[in-house]
């Protein structure tokens, strides 16, 4: 699918608080813009069918009552679930930040499936962030780390010195927990380990420094750090250190969304 | 009724338990193993196969945890704690899972109750109560069990009786009025119950008692700030620092004594009113609405407002806090025509943490301290409102009375800043529910606390629901810019700058409302009292919604329910408002309508009428004595000066235990929690340097995204100087807190000329005559220093009855701890570019560190320097720039090297009085080569910035950078 003007959907509910930011980020990178209230899609989920791309926004949706992002999950998994799984059939680009991502392993989307094998009813999940090792919610910034051998489409080619390579983490539950052990050898191996904390800066207890993973496509990448907070230099907590060299282009937060716009506009990647 | 209980799987960890077991050995109870368990309680008539489904795939991730119904057996040498919220207490989880219930089984008769299991091994049941006492549970709130708690059925409240009730007040002698506003929680003087009377003697009838809680709420310190309007004498000392003569409202009498005839008005607003009519066109509104207003740029204005929640914290402080939170949220909300909030601020004043005793009914600081961050975290960080700057302030005399200061900055189009409700607009409520809950929140604030207060006023007490207030915000937003054909619930966003997600509205945009408060103190009643002062208003109680049944009408009307907006709706945009409200789950009730013949506030409940009171008499009716102020004289100290460490080689000494002293040492253990970074919009953080460590004296944010331009928001507070027991003077203290603030806003780079402040009075009782004195004083501090600084006031509040009174168990003796006089000086400055901010770590070796010091007992070179270091900045030629306060300029030194790499160091050159304290000092690192006459201005080269990562001073011993970095990081590293 290509479309020269790719339309991104953010789905916000009660509580989706960082949306705003999202849609930015997404019509920074050249998309058009919805942002709709779930309770809408699941009225309607033939909405879902228009976009090329989808954001679920960081926040604390539904309050986190329960747990992190449960409530919206369940929510999609009863009502919306065969329009996501359509999505993701026909290569649709997929982004959850923090929250995002805390919703979409709880939907089954990640780690995803090969194209083709998306199941009929949304599977059970086997990965979860689990409340920080310390207890605690934890707003900073951490030094990432990308799998240049990722067919994760959103981080391709996003490389750069370690001060620029960073990204803003805020969030109570991101602790990386597979259920299997066997299951992050596994997700290293098929390079779905899109992106990392670095080792030495890992702020939550994550399994193998997981900050994000992508599905077998390379299409649909959750992870605990909010790319749509580092659209400008000047978000950059310590902006005006940074030299004229290492401020060339776009920083790596805008590049994610252009990366994924990009490749649903031109179709650069599709299999 | 089901119990489910759900609890971390074996080997995945359970930092909760982890975190209690770390927490009680601080108490010294070591026990061998702590787990958690999440319950739920889960009355509803569902099958079996739908339990499952709520169980597993509602309330259990199959990765993380395992469930059961019911409670697993306590194992024998376990002591099993459960907590539970007690009857009517706000359980946001157990809403949202009631829905969630409701939707996935489709029953509709579904009720839930949360709570938290805690199963402790090694430790004895005393040991178990106690930790649950201190640590796990606040019994004003939450009811604690020794066992698996399942009850039959949640207890449900009976139908209230409405009979209407009248209180007998006009043949009262005064002794009897007295006892009527002490008994009846009224806590009004006896002038105000006299005033009261003579009314009712002349309408020739009595109160009803919902007229009595009425005027007790509007005419309570809290809402109506009596001292501060009220007329005031003081008689000044002669060689006063003050210079009493030509003072707006002043009148100087022939017997040397001074009378000020509102006090407010003659000098925090005096001098904003000054400064407009001197020039400055760029406060849009000032001292009238929910919060201040300045123009931002062409279509922008922003808006903010600082409140305390004083009394509620010291009771409950994770309620207390998150409310105080959530309503100065819904001040910005209800600001103009609705305001997008975009950033708090927290200050705290606090008891010491290591304090050993603590009187009968104080929590300990520590726990007050930790409850009150958990409670400011939870809810900002819910409503996606970044928590951008504060402070704490540690002394012991806050043990019985903490200061919680909640602050928050909006946006919105600089078109919306002023509402009025139009005759025959509807009452529209929207939002939470009413309950009992905050009953009395008004007058309850006004009053002193005392050790009964937590039993007497638990019902004052109340805990958010940040989300309920985000489902507001996010339906007034839409309101506000209702655009018709967007009915249907979505607005597409065109590809490009990205820039539409502002405030910039769609141009057919119509708001559907024409004016907007929210509910706070005195609920319902001031809010509608307020919108409905000049036109009246004709109230039906029966018609609000509420929590439970059993409610009186008088009840429904002064009820302190959070999350809840009064809004005045056209009757023909009410059907577009509730289409909105429906889509984002928000409660829409119509109250009746304002405007009524004479301009009464007319209540009724089903039909009958309750209460009738003319709004003038509600409004301007509070006699207003001539109060008695007395000031002694301070000692005339104006800066506070240690020697310490001069001559000795304890220098070093000096300067760690300083820089680990609570109220320097770093709050990264607060600042973290806190999402200071939701919006995308913070360019400087309140951390800063390349480790995240360095104090940032100023946030800067972006209201608008992708413009240039910037908003600086930082505090000043400057306690000791103005305390009376260490012959401080308010004035001076005064001073000093709006120069700290400005001084934080221009260390950054905000415009001196674009700086609003706001004050926050928290002061002992002012009946006493010296308390009286000080706030006189603090207040003529306010009106020099704002002309000066040509810093307008835009908005303030006070809350005047800080003080704790107990009985001592040894000696019987009543004893009454009054906090020091506090102001909090808050401000917002413009900041023409956020490229070229300017942050307090310190960048480069080689350059040098500038120690620019005016004249600190000057108030005019205080203002002069201001000014020239703004200067600098604006060159983009300072590369570090931090304020000299707590610590003096040695400490100061020290929090830049701190926050810079990790290899940076400085040589100093001798300081004379390296902890000296003063107002109007900034230390500015600048190349070498851009020194040159900077001396002539104030100037003094301190040191040089070298790759030795320590301080290097002549004739004391090397101090290493991470030693200081260790000393100011781990006080308050919890």
């Amino acid at each position: 699918m290509t479309h020269e003007h790719p339309l991104a959907i953010v789905i916000r509910t009660a509580g989706t608080n960082c949306d705003r930011e999202m849609c930015r980020a997404f019509a920074m990178a050249g998309a058009r813009v919805d942002l709709i209230h779930l309770d809408r899609l699941i009225r309607q989920p033939s909405l879902l069918d228009e976009a090329d791309l989808i954001g679920f926004p960081g926040g604390f949706s539904y309050g986190d009552d329960v747990a992190a992002g449960r409530v919206k999950a369940v929510k999609c998994r009863v009502g919306l679930w065969p329009a996501l799984r359509a999505a993701a059939e026909r290569g649709a680009c997929m982004m959850g930040a923090c929250n995002g991502f805390q919703v979409m392993t709880q939907i089954g989307l990640l780690p995803g499936f090969e194209p083709g094998a998306w199941p009929d009813e949304p599977p059970e999940p086997v990965v979860a962030l689990a409340d920080n090792a310390q207890d605690r919610f934890v707003d900073r910034w951490t030094r990432i780390e990308t799998d240049a051998t990722s067919p994760c489409v959103w981080t391709a080619g996003l490389t750069g010195d370690t001060e620029v390579m960073m990204l803003p983490i805020a969030h109570g539950e991101g602790r990386f927990v597979s259920a299997h052990a066997g299951r992050i050898d596994d997700l290293r191996r098929t390079r779905r380990i899109a992106v990392t904390y670095a080792s030495d800066d890992n702020p939550n207890g994550s399994e193998g420094d997981v900050a994000g993973l992508c599905d077998p496509s390379g299409r649909i990448i959750g992870l605990m750090p909010h790319p749509e907070r580092y659209l400008e230099w000047s978000h950059h907590p310590f902006a005006t250190r940074l030299s004229d060299a290492q401020r060339r282009g776009d920083p790596p937060g805008l590049r994610m969304f252009r990366n994924a716009v990009e490749h649903v506009r031109t179709g650069v990647g599709v299999k | 009724m089901h119990r489910v209980e759900v609890r971390p799987r074996e080997g995945v960890g359970d930092p909760r338990g982890d975190a209690i077991r770390r927490d009680a050995a601080q108490l010294g109870i070591v026990a061998s193993g702590v787990r958690s368990a999440r319950i739920y309680l889960v009355r509803a008539a569902i099958d079996d196969a739908a339990v499952h489904v709520v169980r597993t795939s509602l309330l259990t991730d199959p990765v993380l945890e395992v469930s059961r119904l019911g409670a697993d057996a306590p194992e024998a040498d376990v002591r099993t704690i459960e907590v539970h919220p007690l009857p009517g207490v706000m359980d946001p989880a157990a809403q949202t899972v009631q829905t969630a219930v409701r939707e996935l089984t489709g029953a509709d008769d579904v009720e839930v109750s949360t709570g938290w299991r805690y199963d402790f091994t090694g430790v004895t049941d005393e040991q178990a109560d106690l930790v649950a006492r201190r640590l796990l549970a606040n019994t004003v709130v939450e009811a604690i069990h020794r066992t698996p708690w399942l009850p039959d059925d949640f207890p449900h409240a009976a139908r209230a009786d409405q009979t209407v009730r009248h209180v007998q007040i006009t043949t009262l002698d005064d002794a009897a009025l007295e006892v009527l506003s002490r008994e009846g929680h009224l806590f009004l003087s006896l002038d105000e119950m006299r005033a009261i009377r003579e009314e009712y003697r002349t309408l020739g009838r009595e109160p009803t008692d919902v007229e009595l809680e009425t005027l007790a709420q509007t005419w309570s310190e809290h809402c109506v700030h009596k001292t501060l309007k009220s007329t005031i004498r003081i008689t000044p000392a002669d060689d006063d620092v003050i210079d009493w003569s030509d003072r707006p409202g002043h009148e100087m009498q022939p017997d040397g004594s001074v009378v000020i005839h509102n006090l407010l008005k003659s000098t925090v607003a005096a001098a904003t009113h000054e400064l407009i009519a001197e020039g400055i066109d760029w406060t849009l509104s000032v001292f009238v609405d929910n919060a201040g207003i300045i123009r931002f740029d062409d279509e922008h204005a922003v808006c903010v407002k600082v409140e305390t929640h004083n009394h509620p914290s010291a009771i409950e402080p994770y309620g207390g806090a998150a409310t105080g939170v959530g309503g100065v949220i819904r001040d910005i909300i209800g600001t103009g025509l609705g305001a997008r909030p975009i950033a708090n601020t927290d200050v705290f004043c606090v008891a010491h943490p290591d304090i050993a005793q603590v009187p009968a009914g104080c929590l300990h600081p520590r726990r007050v301290l930790t409850r009150v961050v958990d409670g400011v975290r939870d809810y900002g960080n819910r409503m996606g409102i970044p928590t951008v700057n504060g402070a704490v302030s540690f002394d012991d005399r806050y043990v019985g009375n903490p200061l919680v200061f909640c602050g928050s900055v909006g946006v919105m189009p600089a078109d919306m800043c002023h509402g009025d409700a139009q005759p025959g607009d509807r009452i529209i409520a929207l939002g939470g529910r009413t309950g009992r809950d905050g009953i009395h929140g008004a007058t309850f604030s006004s009053a002193e606390l005392t050790d009964t207060h937590a039993d007497e006023f638990s019902h004052a007490v109340q805990i958010g629901n940040a989300i309920e207030e985000k489902r507001v915000l996010d339906a007034i937003m839409r309101a506000r810019d209702y655009v018709p054909s967007e009915a249907a619930g979505s607005g597409q966003q065109a590809a490009g700058k990205g820039t539409s997600s502002s405030e910039c509205r769609m141009p057919n945009a119509n708001c559907l409302y024409s004016a907007i408060t929210d509910c706070g103190a005195g609920g319902f009643s001031s809010a509608v009292g307020e919108m409905g002062e000049k036109l009246g208003a004709d109230v039906h109680l029966e018609r609000a919604p509420l929590k439970y049944a059993g409610l009186r009408y008088d009840e429904i009307w002064i009820s302190e329910s959070q999350e809840r907006m009064v809004l005045a709706v056209p009757p023909q945009n009410v059907a577009a408002l509730q289409a909105i409200c429906d889509e984002e789950h928000v409660e829409l009730a119509d109250l009746g309508h304002f405007g009524t013949d004479n301009a009464e506030l007319i209540l009724h409940f089903d039909g009958t009428e309750v209460g009738r009171l003319p709004m003038a008499f509600l409004h301007d009716g509070i006699p207003m004595p001539v109060r008695e102020a007395e000031w002694g004289s301070s000692d005339g100290a104006t800066e506070r000066r240690s020697d310490e460490g001069r001559g000795s080689t304890s220098l070093r000494d000096t300067l760690l235990h300083t820089l680990a002293h609570p109220n320097v040492a770093s709050k990264h253990w607060i600042v973290r929690q806190y999402d200071h970074e939701v919006q995308g919009n913070t360019i400087v953080k309140p951390l800063v340097g390349p480790g995240g460590v360095g104090p940032g004296d100023a946030a800067v944010i972006q209201p608008v995204p992708g413009s240039k331009q910037g908003l600086a928001i930082a505090c000043g507070l400057q306690t000791p100087l103005g305390d009376p027991a260490m012959g401080g003077d308010p004035y001076v203290m005064t001073l000093a807190a709006v120069d700290e603030c400005v001084r934080n806003l221009v260390c950054v780079g905000a415009d001196p000329q674009r700086i609003a402040i706001l004050d926050n009075f928290c002061w002992p009782s002012c009946a006493k005559p010296e308390n009286l004195g000080s706030l006189v004083r603090a207040s003529e501090g306010c009106y020099d220093a704002a002309k000066a600084y040509r810093t307008p006031f835009v908005s303030g509040k006070d809350s005047l009855n800080n003080q704790f009174r107990y009985v001592d168990p040894q000696t019987g003796e009543q004893i009454t701890i009054e906090i020091p006089p506090t102001l909090l000086i808050t401000g917002i400055g413009i900041v023409p570019d956020v490229s070229k901010v300017v942050t307090s770590d310190a960048k480069r070796a080689g350059n040098v560190l500038v120690h620019m010091q005016a004249q600190g007992t000057d108030l005019q070179d205080c203002v002069r320097m201001s000014r020239v270091v703004a200067e600098l900045v604006a060159r983009g030629i300072v590369h570090a720039a931090h304020d000299v306060s707590e610590g003096g300029v040695l400490v100061a030194a020290a929090e830049m090297l701190i926050g810079a790499s990790e290899t940076l160091g400085l040589t100093l050159a001798a300081i004379e009085h390296p902890f000296a304290e003063s107002a109007g000092g900034y230390l500015l690192e600048l190349s070498s080569s851009d020194v040159a006459g900077l001396q002539a201005d104030g100037g003094t080269v301190v040191g040089t910035l070298t790759d030795a990562h320590q301080i290097v001073i002549e004739g004391y011993d090397d101090i290493p950078v991470s030693d200081l970095r260790a000393a100011y990081m781990g006080t308050l590293d919890w």
